[in-house]
């Protein structure tokens, strides 16, 4: 490519991300990318840490009945919010978990509510703004609680006066409390966020995006109403010329037969493996 | 004459049953297609006890061998880039595709390395028997409680049989999650560019997942 062309394409490319659109539902997202930097700079110090450990050397009935715990003084706050929404059997079914785990459950240690087939539900005010028909608006990052929209963060205070345990006395016993809350959360989203790490190849967009569709599709439960796909190529055709197709890469996307090799060669021969990975990929090519 | 009759009906009803005896073969419904599937993996993951020690070549072979048929990824990869799918050439197209194929699987066999005692639960299917594409809705139950995790997939049905081209986690759909990524890469450094960075990132994952066979 001759370097005139190459200039060119420069300009072209530079032309380009000057003028990147910017995602219709992301009007703040320079201040979004810093505050998605921060809170990942005190994940990394100090939250995913904290968490690791926790994971590590807490026996795994001690960390279920955390988590059971403080689900169990959420489920007030989600009966209240599903009531509010008009959902009066799933309200009235939180109430039940609430009031069974709360006494039988030895103050929500044990969830006892979901193994009598009382589903666990989660509603904050944010969802229930967005049945009212409060649209989400723009999406936000805050500081240290993440993902947010617009909507959802001027509902945001209304869900932290609800919580019981802001009223629990004294300091000393509450902040250790709201800490190990935090880092029994982030312990379980340990391998979930793992897994974001290895599919996403922009973080934060894959974040965002992801984001956004949960947020809509736990307003509506699960069930959004279904958007169309832009520009749809429509079913590929498992034809006759597969031969073709099969011929051109090993394991063709539309054959049904099983792959002529692995899609990944993770490892041949038990040593170098890496560098055969890689290899063999290339050859591939 | 009613010889004839008779001959031409006894035609009809072999003519009849030679048409319904390719329906008597019909493919599997998506639903227990999808059932049959995930149980399986499940189980598999569950059960071997390489899988649990953490040897991820094992899980990519198991989900080669019983996920890869039965998605379509052509599809799935041209959805993912959306408008820019017409613009690349065959050669590039068939390049993202493969590149895209090796990153889901690399990120759907680490979350199956993660399976250590969940259970599916599926909902009843929506739409009539004669859809094309359909939308099959199921659960992750954990065995920590809390929120049951969503998956649905959204299948078309080929002459070879149903396959999946979109999948959802809580709440996200693949493709629509993807879009953003890969319109971003590709207002970057074009499709090639996109097409390095997934391949250098599968290179990156290759790596590890290597590094997690050697070790077990």
């Amino acid at each position: 490519m001759g370097p005139a062309l190459r200039i060119m394409m420069l300009a072209a490319a530079l032309a380009l991300t000057g003028c990147a659109t910017t995602h219709p539902q992301d009007p703040f997202e320079k201040f979004n990318r810093a505050m998605f930097r921060f809170n990942d700079t005190v994940d990394q110090a100090a939250v995913k840490p904290a968490a690791e450990v926790y994971r590590r050397t807490l026996p795994g009935f001690v960390q279920t009945g955390v988590g059971n715990f403080f689900g169990n003084l959420e489920d007030g706050w989600t009966a209240v919010n599903n009531l509010l929404q008009g959902k009066v059997a799933d309200g009235m079914s939180d109430v039940m978990r609430f009031t069974f785990n709360s006494t039988f459950g030895l103050g929500g240690v044990l969830d006892i509510a979901s193994e009598a087939g009382l589903q666990k539900h989660k509603e904050d005010f944010g969802q229930t703004l967005g049945k009212w028909g409060v649209r989400s608006g723009p999406y936000v990052v805050l500081p240290v609680f993440g993902s947010s929209t617009l909507r959802d963060t001027v509902a945001f205070p209304v869900d932290i006066e609800a919580d019981p345990w802001r009223y629990v006395r004294p300091v000393h016993t509450r902040n250790p409390g709201s800490i190990l809350r935090v880092v029994d959360q982030r312990a379980v989203l340990l391998d979930a966020s793992n897994l974001i790490e290895e599919a996403a190849l922009d973080r934060y967009e894959f974040v965002r995006d992801a984001y956004l569709q949960r947020r809509q599709s736990k307003v509506y439960d699960g069930d959004p109403p279904t958007s169309a796909y832009e520009f749809d190529v429509g079913p590929t055709e498992a034809s006759g010329d597969s031969t073709a197709a099969e011929a051109a890469s090993s394991g063709a996307a539309t054959s049904t037969e099983p792959a002529q090799g692995p899609v990944v060669k993770v490892e041949q021969n038990g040593g170098g493996a890496a560098n055969t990975g890689v290899a063999d990929k290339e050859s591939r090519q | 004459m009613n010889v004839f009759k008779k001959l031409f009906a006894v035609a009809g009803v072999a003519l009849a049953g030679l048409a319904f005896a390719p329906a008597a073969v019909a493919q599997e419904a998506p639903d227990a297609l999808i059932k049959r599937i995930s149980q399986e993996v499940l189980d598999t993951a569950k059960n071997d006890k390489e899988i649990q020690a953490g040897n991820q070549k094992r899980v990519l072979d198991l989900v080669e061998a019983k996920i890869l048929p039965h998605v379509d990824f052509q599809r799935m990869t041209a959805l993912a880039a959306g408008r820019f799918w017409r613009e690349a050439t065959p050669e590039q197209q068939k390049q993202l595709v493969n590149e895209f194929r090796t990153l889901l699987v690399y990120t759907y066999s680490g979350a199956i390395s993660q399976v250590k005692d969940q259970k599916l639960e599926f909902k009843p299917m929506r739409g009539e028997p004669t859809d094309t594409e359909v939308e099959v809705r199921s659960q992750v139950l954990q065995p920590r409680g809390g929120d049951p995790i969503q998956l649905n997939y959204r299948l078309e049905k080929l002459p070879s049989g149903w396959k999946i081209y979109d999948v959802n986690v809580l709440g996200a759909w693949l493709v629509e999650t993807y879009k953003g990524n890969f319109a971003a890469e590709i207002s970057k450094g074009g499709i090639d560019g996109l097409i390095k960075t997934l391949s250098d990132k599968n290179k990156r994952l290759a790596a590890s997942a290597a590094k997690t066979a050697k070790s077990s």
